[in-house]
């Protein structure tokens, strides 16, 4: 149990980081903040490693522990502490995060190599590690809730990182705006959780699931999903993540593709007593966000030109997947999808930073091109990167989607068709990246001219391949976790089994319908593949980039009309409402009292004798008062 | 033979009115704070006889518990009042209450 104990080393590290280059980033300057960030990254890493291996040790049914560090808070019945708590759910999350967190600290060292504000970048950097890391260890919801607003303001600096561009301020400030209308359902979900349970605790919480009325529990849980929403990126707060590329690409790597976007989906794991608890529809609910996010943001993928617009908005598809999987009690193959999909996501953009990085900041694929001779690793691992979301075994996106996609085809064979339809749409975005960015012509060369003068691509230094090559063999292998083929290969679901086993969904499919299913999953990714090559680089169908996927089916702009029309206007009426009525009542209150008083003080003469005599009339009436009602 | 008068509670009843008339008469129509003041303390003592009275006739020893309370108020209040007079006429020889109106409304 000593080593258990550990685990609040895994947050205090980067903390430490964070503290230290708060103070002296400046200081040390470039590379050393860097390489003191990556080894606070790197450090809580291996504590994590080493907890893990210590919970290896227990058997399942004592894996999971808390560790208070102090007493935060303590109001009456509200007593919080600050605790961790260590289970293999939690373990799980804080292993990758810290994973691909490091590699991509270490990458970013190369990538924001002559930056001026170098030191400060890996400030944030680990502040954010430190948050998420809170969000995911926290034993009781207001810890996670902590870190949930942690990395939420950490996206809101790292976004906006290069303010002085005004759309990168905005998108920042975008972002910060859309999480708050999440925030808001976590906060509601929380006082209803403590008005009816009593504690935030999660393990009071969830034990006592069972016994909550099923309207709370559908409340909570629906409030809990709407924070969910915020956070990951689902319809219809989906808006922010896209714009969230105005930041440093391995900053889209870090939270918008490989962590924080994927809190939502943890806290739902999480909380899956209390999603079972709820009424029947809210699984369905679920389910269908999630699909619907993934089939409507994978038909805006097809048609967008900017290198990490494509990948954006392919994050906001493959969450939509998890939330599928959530949706359909397939919590395994959620969590499953999260680790895969942080990998090949993770490589996918440091792959598209090393393309931008090597293209001197061009994000445009139209001008790409032809860049595998020239970035020959990049372009590898890139490929690796594609294959995985595609779906193409043996690559790691294969197996854990598929399962997802199998769930969905047991819970209503309706989900699983939007699901294959998504995968189909993926492997043809993806593919039409690699093939605009890698192969084909060498457009920027062709098509120079003098806004945009023919740049000399070149591969970049080792400190950003590696990490690409790390994270490419990640995205070959990790599918190994949970492999279909037997019992005893399902390693995943045995090691969250004490999480979450009580309420997965049991399969009722034969074998020969799994197989089934997996063949078409594959040649519908297959079929994808072909049909970007046939469109982009045989040129034998001609493309289809309709300007209505291209604006986002116009979603963005519907919002922005809204608010800035009758929103505003509705803004303009609560403000006056404030101005005149509320605050109205407060100024008539003061004034009349003003009044009232300028009106008596006539009658403060200062004679002493006068107010003399203003007794004693008082005395005389009191007594002929008391008198004449004795009589 | 000279009628001698019992001496009833009453009397002294009587006496504390009439103290407490002259002394509330006084007040009104005196301008010179300090006999303004000794009007008041004449009120007072007026009323603490009254009480010592009623202690005696109801055999209560509350209302001369009282009168003590008062006592030690009347004193506390003679060293403030006069004070405020001392320093009034040190400054105006001939000043009356009604010089006293600075804190007019």
């Amino acid at each position: 149990m000593e080593t258990l104990d550990l685990v609040w080393l895994v947050p205090a590290l980067p903390l430490a980081g964070f503290a230290i280059l708060l103070l002296f980033g400046r200081r040390l300057g470039e590379p050393a903040a860097g390489w003191l960030a990556t080894l606070a990254c790197g450090a809580s890493f291996v504590a994590t490693a080493v907890v893990f291996v210590a919970m290896l040790g227990e058997d399942e049914h004592h894996r999971s522990h808390v560790y208070d560090l102090f007493d935060w808070l303590h109001v009456g019945g509200f007593d919080v502490k600050v605790g961790f708590l260590a289970d293999p759910l939690s373990i799980a999350m804080a292993l990758f995060v810290t994973g691909i967190g490091t590699l991509i600290h270490l990458y970013s060292i190369g990538y924001m190599h002559g930056d001026e504000k170098f030191s400060k970048y890996f400030v944030y950097l680990n502040l954010f590690v430190f948050s998420m890391l809170m969000l995911v260890l926290g034993s009781n919801m207001l810890v996670t809730f902590l870190g949930w607003e942690g990395v939420g303001a950490c996206s809101y600096f790292l976004i906006a990182f290069w303010f002085s561009k005004e759309a990168n301020a905005s998108a920042g400030k975008k972002a910060f705006v859309t999480n708050r209308i999440g925030d808001w359902g976590f906060l509601v979900a929380m006082f209803l959780t403590f008005a009816t349970v009593g504690s935030l605790d999660y393990s009071v919480v969830l034990e006592g699931a069972p016994e909550l009325a099923p309207v709370t529990a559908t409340a909570i849980g629906l409030l809990l999903f709407l924070g969910a929403c915020g956070k990951s990126a689902q319809i219809p707060l989906f808006v922010w993540l896209p714009d969230a590329m105005a930041g440093p690409t391995p900053v889209s790597a870090l939270i918008h593709a490989a962590t924080m976007v994927t809190s939502g989906v943890y806290l739902m794991t999480r909380v899956n007593p209390i999603l079972a608890q709820g009424y029947d529809w809210v699984p369905t609910t679920i389910a269908w966000v999630g699909v619907g996010t993934a089939l409507f943001a994978a038909t805006i993928a097809v048609a967008q030109n900017d290198i990490k617009k494509v990948l954006a908005y392919s994050t906001v598809s493959q969450l939509g997947y998890m939330f599928l999987a959530v949706g359909c009690g397939a919590y395994v193959a959620a969590i499953f999808h999260m680790i895969t999909h942080a990998a090949f996501k993770a490589l996918l953009f440091l792959g598209s930073g090393s393309v931008i990085h090597g293209m001197h900041g061009e994000q445009d694929m139209r001008r790409m091109g032809g860049l595998r001779k020239l970035m020959p690793l990049t372009c590898a691992t890139f490929i690796v990167g594609w294959l995985a979301i595609a779906g193409v075994p043996p690559f790691a996106g294969f197996w854990s989607k598929d399962e997802i996609l199998l769930f969905a085809w047991d819970k209503s064979p309706a989900l699983w068709a939007v699901g294959i339809v998504t995968a189909l749409l993926t492997a043809f975005y993806m593919s039409r990246q690699v093939f605009m960015v890698f192969f084909g012509e060498q457009r920027w060369r062709i098509e120079a001219d003098e806004e945009h003068p023919a740049a000399e691509p070149h591969e970049s230094p080792w400190l950003m391949t590696l990490p690409l090559v790390v994270l490419a063999g990640l995205s070959v292998v990790v599918g190994v976790l949970n492999l279909p083929f037997a019992d005893s290969t399902h390693f995943l679901e045995h090691w969250l089994h004490p999480v979450v086993g009580a309420n997965e969904r049991i399969l009722d499919v034969s074998t020969a319908t799994k197989v089934g299913l997996a063949l078409i999953a594959i040649v519908t990714a297959l079929v994808g593949i072909g049909l970007a090559y046939a469109v982009y680089l045989r040129r034998r169908i001609r493309a289809v980039e309709p300007t209505v996927l291209a604006e986002a089916w116009y979603y963005d702009r519907t919002i922005t009309d809204f608010v800035g029309g009758p929103g505003e206007a509705g803004f303009e009426a609560v403000a006056t409402f404030d101005q005149t009525v509320i605050d109205g009542a407060v100024n008539g209150v003061a004034g009349a009292v003003g009044g009232g008083g300028q009106g008596l003080r006539v009658l403060q003469t200062g004679f002493v004798r006068s107010y003399a005599l203003g007794i004693g009339v008082g005395v005389v009436a009191l007594l002929v008062y008391f008198l004449t009602r004795a009589m | 033979m000279i009628a001698v008068a019992e001496v009833t509670p009453a009397w002294y009843l009587v006496l504390g009115s009439i103290l407490f008339a002259i002394g509330a008469v006084g007040l009104f129509v005196r301008r010179n704070p300090l006999v303004m003041f000794m009007c008041v303390e004449l009120m007072l003592n007026a009323v603490t006889l009254t009480f010592v009275t009623f202690s005696r006739m109801l055999d209560d020893i509350d209302g001369q518990t009282v009168v003590v309370f008062v006592l030690v108020v009347a004193a506390a209040e003679v060293v403030v009042g006069l004070g405020i007079i001392v320093a009034l006429l040190r400054k105006e020889p001939t000043a009356t209450a009604d010089d006293l109106n600075v804190l007019k409304g």
